[in-house]
């Protein structure tokens, strides 16, 4: 007797819970503050220092502002987005953001949040002339993840923590996964090298298969954090459970509108959204797609779970076919 | 660094500590968080701008009048701490009656001598009876009224630095110095305090030492040093940076800021007494006492009372030595060999072609690295080559590459830039034949002695005597605590033979004792390295006084008896360090005390007795000979008592404040077409050089790349050389957003990419546009990085600070075109050509002599550059003090 | 490796437990179930500061088979708490650098390239050099017959990332010399 399958693929306990987890665990997951971003790009270097990714690009400068990395990929798991904003742009940010509050945006949530005594300032603070917008975007780990629904070979996997990883001994770099993601995020690691000059003494590894941030599993299995948030010098990447970092986000949001800094808004911290919500949570001062973030993501799979229904007796057939192939095979 | 969190306003000036130092500066948000206000001043727009909550452009070079014109608004405005001036400065003190101020000498001081460029500060003294001032008993008016005190003649000297003079030299608005204004002296009193931050943006001019002296004099009148959140705090750029000036590896002193002994103070006696003598108040009467257990730790027993400590060992200096007089002297083929130990100057040093052809001059070059550097492979692929100007087969320099071992392959300590002494355990041996410098340096000694051994020269002896016999470990390295022992010092005879000193008030002037470097005195205290003490942060409190350790006692905030009133109550509960405590009869707070621990704050002191016993009870600045923090500098800098206004030496702006174009004391050099300037608002270089340039240092790189371009992970984050330009000067100029141009300097040539940016702002200086540009200095010609592009610091001349003898590398005048630089001797064609239009050199590549005054210079008259008349910098002598020329030693 | 178990294989182990979706629990490969991290295969972590600028960042430094595995920061300092930009981050690549020189190079005077030397007769050979530059250049008194006691043949130019203890051994050993131009980063 199977219960019935939820909308999407993830269940009511998170999906950690829903990939056989058990209800205990606790979702992990980032809080990016791009408020207090400074742009150093440390969180890029520990990850690839840590994982021993290679260096991406030509080494040639990318007409980005600072940016010279372009966009996260197969060697790039952190990416710093610079963003130079004159007067005109910064207000319509604040307008756009004004209308956010207005549909209630920041309200949603569990918990009454702090709203200004009445009397406090919160007219909005002299538009500045020009503002410079640092933001690190990583792996969402969303709550419905594409890569993970489409992953033909199972090597993609939802962990304990919550968190989406790829298991590149079991990849075969069929590349599925690239096309499900809605945020561009995982992509198959080429065998090319940039320069002879920056090859590391050992094999760059996982050549050849699907790569993305992993929330840095190897460091979470042994009770430490992901690299990139324990090196951020203004702790604008945090890690925590993800509970309680969408609950810190809010605040923080709150806060700042009290300010009347309406611009600021959350990203990935809504659970009906197309992807159900993400691990990776943002606070934005801009629309999404001013960062390079898709404004709507939407979970490729998103009908999957009626697929399933339909096809899912012809499927255990088949796997108990493939079993009992198998058993023969080894006797 | 964490008492950053506690200031109530934050004023980054000079410093762009978000990306120069990303991890300190979680301290400013931190108090930003805590409700702070943080306000950028500077060139440009950087990643600390857009972390602030105000960011305030500035021309650069400026700074004294911007810094200048706040201390006006104070004392105008009536907003200084007033209690605080009057106990702990020098504001009531009354100066010579033969002092002339710079207002009244267009730009000069009395005592200045134009034949030499140089001053004789006589006349800056404080007025009274010899020996009472001697002995830091000057006459006072504590009414602060008498016309020669210096709270007067204070703001005499800065009454037309007005808020007009302001925007008219800086380009800041009237809007803008307001906020700052206001933000600065809201945040300070009994209650709050401000605190500075600079870096080498002031470090690196002409008048650089002048810049970060406003900002003490500002700082010292809203009482904000020695408290809590405030003080100017120094990002220094490198590990051990304030090591290599405690310990120094500098030509002007020896351990513990004692200065090297000049020629001419042959006597021992007389080099101490001019450090400080006896009968001076606070702790530089000791100066003999330091100075005898640091040649006791030097020669042992060949130290002796009877051979004044073997005072004759050491040898003397005759004018400034710096590393860019000696590049001169390699010119001249004056020195044989060079050590490099992890230093890079055909890149990081001013005037790059000119450092490159010096080592070609080189008998032999030993360079000490990580990596293949553009100093150690500059007779290959250096610059030069191309343009034809040097061929490898006619440089006889010899080159030896010795491979460093790095950070973690060796144990030792780093003097952080807040004075903390961190020490680092070894992890693993260094691979092949890399070794530390530790290493190197001993086993060099040890053989140079060995081949000398025997010898009877008497030049020879203090070789010979040098104590050099440190234990080594299985490896045959030396121990590296057993060196840090002997900069902390030892008791030498008595009970306590043996054992080390805990403190530098241990230390005797009999011989009992030695020690490296007095400061340090405490460091191995009981035995124990304390620099590596590493009890959690989280485990203390903010001071956090069990992690690491802080000269001088393991204080962490200098002349904190300052955060305490003149009856020795903190100022405010919010703002208390440290404080008298009646019962106890004893100084006592969060921090070491930086007093006498027992001294009563109603202590009038005891002058007959000099040293800590003549200080009072409120003479919190107790390093200086009055025991006050001063607001004016009767000594110690070379070129005025009072920051004063001049222009950088190639500013195409005459000067709006004095006569005195530039800096008086300057200290510059001659080396035919190779160290040019531009004559900026004295002649056509204004017109032919327009642009100011700027050069920095940006977060994804570390000084001249030989950390940073040859790692892979921060090669791609900043792969290539940019400049950042303006729309305006884009347009202007013809620049493509991402293209190409060519940047050209008296001196050379560069080609660069460039990213058209709105953080950079031109600036209305009167009825003209200031362009400013902005260049990173990280990149080298070579063919060994990972990444690699051309040498900003081939623009820049040597133009020195005679405080400091630092090179100015802030402001420089170029011009720019779009495109690429041309190839080969295409491109000493191109600089040439340069210089003959700006008129400072002839078709025959004759220099031409520069003009002294507008007057000579014959000006265009349409030239609108010069607005009136300004006095001609005078070509000062490479050496701020009458320094006899090689030839003319006498050599027995 | 091991042979595969059979309970184990991912389609049943998809069928008996809770990942009924088979992402989860059920299709974790031996590889990611014996996930350790280099930090704790280790044979040791010293304590260190990161050599870039003058904050002074506490840095722990992993080590295994006497080489750097991994460098990060040390939550334990009051300083910098654990933080490091991206130089300090990048630190490691510093120690295992593709482009670090572990040899002696020494180019003769006038060649066109480098050649090898031993490090025992570089030492020896740079120790005669500075007795010989010493000599050339020694200057005894200026010309008002006031002692110098110095040679102006030999200079030097240090980085800051020199240790306490080494700048105090140049500085020594220079000045016993005679050798007084010595100079260091912080004069630039």
């Amino acid at each position: 007797m199977t219960p019935p399958l939820p909308p999407l693929l993830a269940g009511p306990e998170g999906p950690a819970a829903d990939a056989g987890w058990g209800a205990g665990t606790e979702r992990k997951g980032f809080f990016t503050d791009t408020s207090i971003c400074i742009g150093c790009k440390a969180c890029e270097v520990a990850c690839k220092e840590w994982n021993r990714n290679p260096v991406d690009g030509d080494l040639e400068i990318l007409g980005s502002s600072y940016d010279n990395t372009g966009a996260l990929g197969a060697n790039t798991w952190r990416h710093v987005a610079f963003v130079e904003q004159t007067k005109d742009r910064i207000e319509e940010a604040r307008e756009s953001g004004r209308k956010l509050v207005s549909l209630g945006m920041p309200s949603i949530g569990p918990k009454e949040r702090a709203v200004p005594a009445a009397g406090a300032d919160t007219t909005p603070p002299d538009t500045p002339e020009f503002r410079w917008l640092m933001s690190s975007d990583v792996c969402k780990h969303c709550t419905n993840a594409g890569c993970l629904d489409v992953c033909p070979t199972g090597a993609i996997f939802r962990s304990e923590f919550g968190s989406v990883v790829v298991q590149s001994d079991v990849c075969n770099g069929c590349g599925t996964c690239v096309g499900a993601c809605p945020f561009g995020v995982i992509e198959r690691r080429d065998d090319g090298t940039v320069s002879a000059k920056v090859d590391r003494e050992e094999p760059v590894p996982h050549r050849g298969t699907a790569n993305k941030c992993t929330l840095c599993y190897d460091r979470l299995v042994d009770g430490e954090q992901p690299a990139c948030s324990a090196t951020c010098p203004t702790q604008s990447i945090t890690f925590g459970d993800r509970e309680d970092l969408v609950e810190e986000a809010r605040d923080r949001l709150a806060q700042m509108h009290s300010q009347g800094r309406t611009e600021a808004r959350l990203y990935g911290a809504n659970s009906a959204d197309g992807v159900g919500g993400t691990g990776s949570v943002f606070l934005l001062l801009d629309e999404p797609e001013v960062y390079g973030l898709p404004p709507d993501p939407q979970v490729p799979t998103k009908d999957m779970p009626m697929m399933m229904r339909q096809v899912g007796v012809a499927a255990l057939g088949m796997a108990a076919a493939t079993a009992l192939a198998f058993l023969g095979a080894r006797r | 660094m964490q008492d950053i969190a506690n200031a109530d306003c934050i004023v980054i000036e000079g410093s762009n500590m978000a990306e120069a130092h990303p991890v300190a500066f979680q301290w400013v948000m931190e108090a930003k968080k805590r409700g702070a206000r943080v306000i950028h001043v500077d060139p440009r727009f950087t990643r600390t701008s857009a972390n602030a909550d105000r960011h305030v452009p500035i021309r650069t070079g400026t700074d004294v009048v911007l810094l200048g014109g706040l201390i006006r608004h104070v004392l105008e405005n009536d907003l200084w701490f007033e209690e605080y001036v009057r106990l702990f400065t020098n504001a009531s003190t009354i100066l010579s009656e033969e002092y002339a101020d710079a207002e009244d000498g267009e730009g000069l001081f009395s005592g200045y001598d134009p034949e030499t460029g140089t001053y004789d500060n006589a006349t800056w003294a404080y007025a009274g009876e010899h020996e009472q001032v001697r002995r830091g008993l000057p006459e006072r008016d504590e009414s602060l009224q008498h016309p020669r005190s210096v709270f007067q003649v204070l703001k005499r000297h800065y009454a037309r630095y007005t808020p007009e003079m302001v925007e008219a030299t800086c380009g800041i608005s009237p809007e803008d110095f307001a906020y700052l204004a206001e933000s600065i002296t809201s945040a300070s009193g009994r209650e709050r305090t401000t605190c500075f931050v600079y870096a080498l943006g002031w470090t690196q001019h002409q008048g650089g030492a002048q810049m970060i002296r406003t900002a003490g004099v500002l700082q010292l009148l809203l009482g904000n040093v020695g408290r809590p959140g405030s003080g100017i705090m120094a990002m220094r750029g490198h590990a051990t940076i304030q090591g290599s000036t405690d310990i120094p590896t500098l030509y002007h002193i020896l351990p513990g800021y004692l200065p090297m002994p000049k020629a001419g103070q042959d006597d021992f006696r007389e080099y101490v007494d001019a450090i400080g003598h006896k009968e001076q108040k606070g702790f530089w009467a000791n100066a003999e006492t330091y100075t005898v257990n640091l040649l006791k730790a030097w020669w042992g027993d060949a130290a002796t009372a009877e051979n004044d400590w073997a005072y004759d060992y050491l040898p003397k200096l005759t004018g400034a030595h710096g590393t860019y007089q000696t590049t001169m002297r390699m010119l001249e083929d004056g020195v044989d060999g060079f050590f490099l130990l992890g230093q890079n100057p055909a890149v990081g040093s001013a005037n790059g072609r000119l450092q490159r052809e010096a080592m070609s001059h080189l008998k032999w070059l030993v360079v000490r690295d990580f990596h293949m550097i553009e100093s150690a492979t500059f007779w290959k692929d250096g610059p030069e080559i191309e343009t034809g100007e040097m061929r490898t087969e006619d440089i006889g320099t010899e080159v030896f590459f010795l491979p460093a071992a790095n950070h973690t392959e060796k144990a030792g300590s780093f003097t952080q830039t807040q004075r903390m002494v961190q020490w680092r355990d070894k992890a693993v041996d260094p691979p092949g034949d890399a070794r530390s410098e530790l290493d190197f340096l001993y086993e060099l000694g040890r053989r140079v002695r060995e081949k000398l051994a025997g010898s009877t020269d008497p030049r020879d002896r203090p070789l010979l005597d040098l104590t050099w016999d440190y234990p080594t470990d299985e490896h045959g390295e030396v121990e590296a605590e057993a060196v840090l022992a002997e900069i902390n010092g030892r008791h030498l005879t008595g009970e306590k033979a043996g054992q080390p000193l805990s403190a530098f008030a241990e230390m005797t002037a009999d011989g009992s004792t030695d020690g490296g470097c007095w400061i340090y005195a405490g460091v191995f205290a009981d035995g124990v390295n304390q620099a590596r003490r590493r009890t959690p942060g989280a485990e203390q409190d903010e001071i956090a006084a069990d992690w690491g350790w802080a000269w001088p006692a393991n204080r962490r905030i200098l002349y904190n008896r300052a955060s305490a009133d003149a009856e020795g109550r903190p100022w405010s509960e919010r703002k208390k360090l440290v404080w008298w405590d009646e019962e106890q009869g004893h100084w006592v707070g969060d921090d070491v005390p930086d007093f006498p621990a027992t001294k009563r704050p109603d202590d009038p002191g005891e002058p007959g007795k000099g040293g800590a016993a003549a200080l009072a009870g409120t003479d919190a600045f107790i390093m200086q000979a009055d025991g006050r923090g001063w607001l004016f500098a009767p000594t110690g800098l070379v070129d005025g008592p009072l920051p004063t206004h001049y222009e950088a030496p190639e500013s195409t702006v005459p000067n709006p404040l004095y006569l005195q174009q530039s800096n008086p004391t300057r200290v510059g050099f001659k080396a035919g077409e190779d160290n040019l300037n531009s004559p900026g608002a004295l002649g056509l270089g204004g017109r032919v050089y327009p642009y100011v340039f700027t050069t920095y240092r940006i977060t994804e790189h570390h000084t001249a790349g030989g950390m940073s371009r040859f790692l892979p992970y921060l090669s791609e984050l900043q792969p290539e050389l940019y400049m950042e330009v303006s729309p305006e000067l884009a347009a202007e100029v013809g620049l493509e957003p991402y293209g190409w141009a060519t940047v050209i300097s008296a001196r050379s040539a560069i080609e660069t990419k460039v990213l058209v940016t709105e953080r950079m702002t031109p600036l209305r200086i009167g009825d003209r546009t200031i362009h400013q540009v902005g260049l990173p200095y990280h990149w080298a010609r070579g063919d060994q990085a990972i990444v690699t592009g051309d040498g900003v610091n081939d623009l820049i001349g040597m133009n020195l600070d005679a405080n400091t003898q630092i090179q100015n590398s802030k402001n420089n005048a170029c011009a720019i075109r779009p495109g690429r630089r041309p190839r080969g001797p295409a491109l000493l064609e191109l600089v040439e050509e340069y210089r003959r239009r700006a008129g400072i050199v002839d078709a025959e590549h004759h220099v031409l002599e520069r003009p002294e005054t507008p007057r000579d210079a014959q000006l265009d008259p349409t030239d609108e550059s010069v607005a009136h008349h300004a006095r001609g910098p005078e070509e000062a002598p490479a050496v701020p003090v009458a320094q006899p020329s090689q030839r003319e030693m006498r050599n027995r | 490796m091991a042979r595969p178990v059979l309970l184990n294989w991912p389609v049943l182990r998809q069928l008996r437990g809770a990942d009924r979706t088979g992402r989860g629990v059920a299709v974790m490969s031996p590889v990611t179930r014996a996930t350790t991290p280099r930090t704790a295969t280790a044979d040791g972590m010293t304590e260190s500061v990161c050599p870039y600028c003058a904050v002074g960042c506490s840095q722990r430094v992993y080590h295994r088979d006497g080489k750097v595995v991994h460098i990060e920061g040390n939550p334990d300092s009051p300083v910098s708490r654990g933080r490091l930009c991206p130089k300090g981050a990048a630190s490691e690549q510093l120690v295992n650098s593709p482009l670090r020189q572990t040899t002696v190079r020494y180019r003769a005077p006038y060649a066109s390239d480098w050649q090898d030397l031993d490090l025992d007769t570089a030492v020896d050979m740079i120790a005669d050099r500075f007795l010989e530059a010493r000599r050339n250049h020694w200057q005894d008194e200026d010309e008002h017959g006031h002692p110098l006691r110095r040679t102006m043949g030999i200079a030097s130019l240090g980085g800051a990332t020199i240790d306490n203890e080494e700048n105090y051994l140049a500085k020594k050993f220079f000045t016993a010399a005679g050798a007084i131009q010595m100079e260091n980063q912080a004069r630039i």
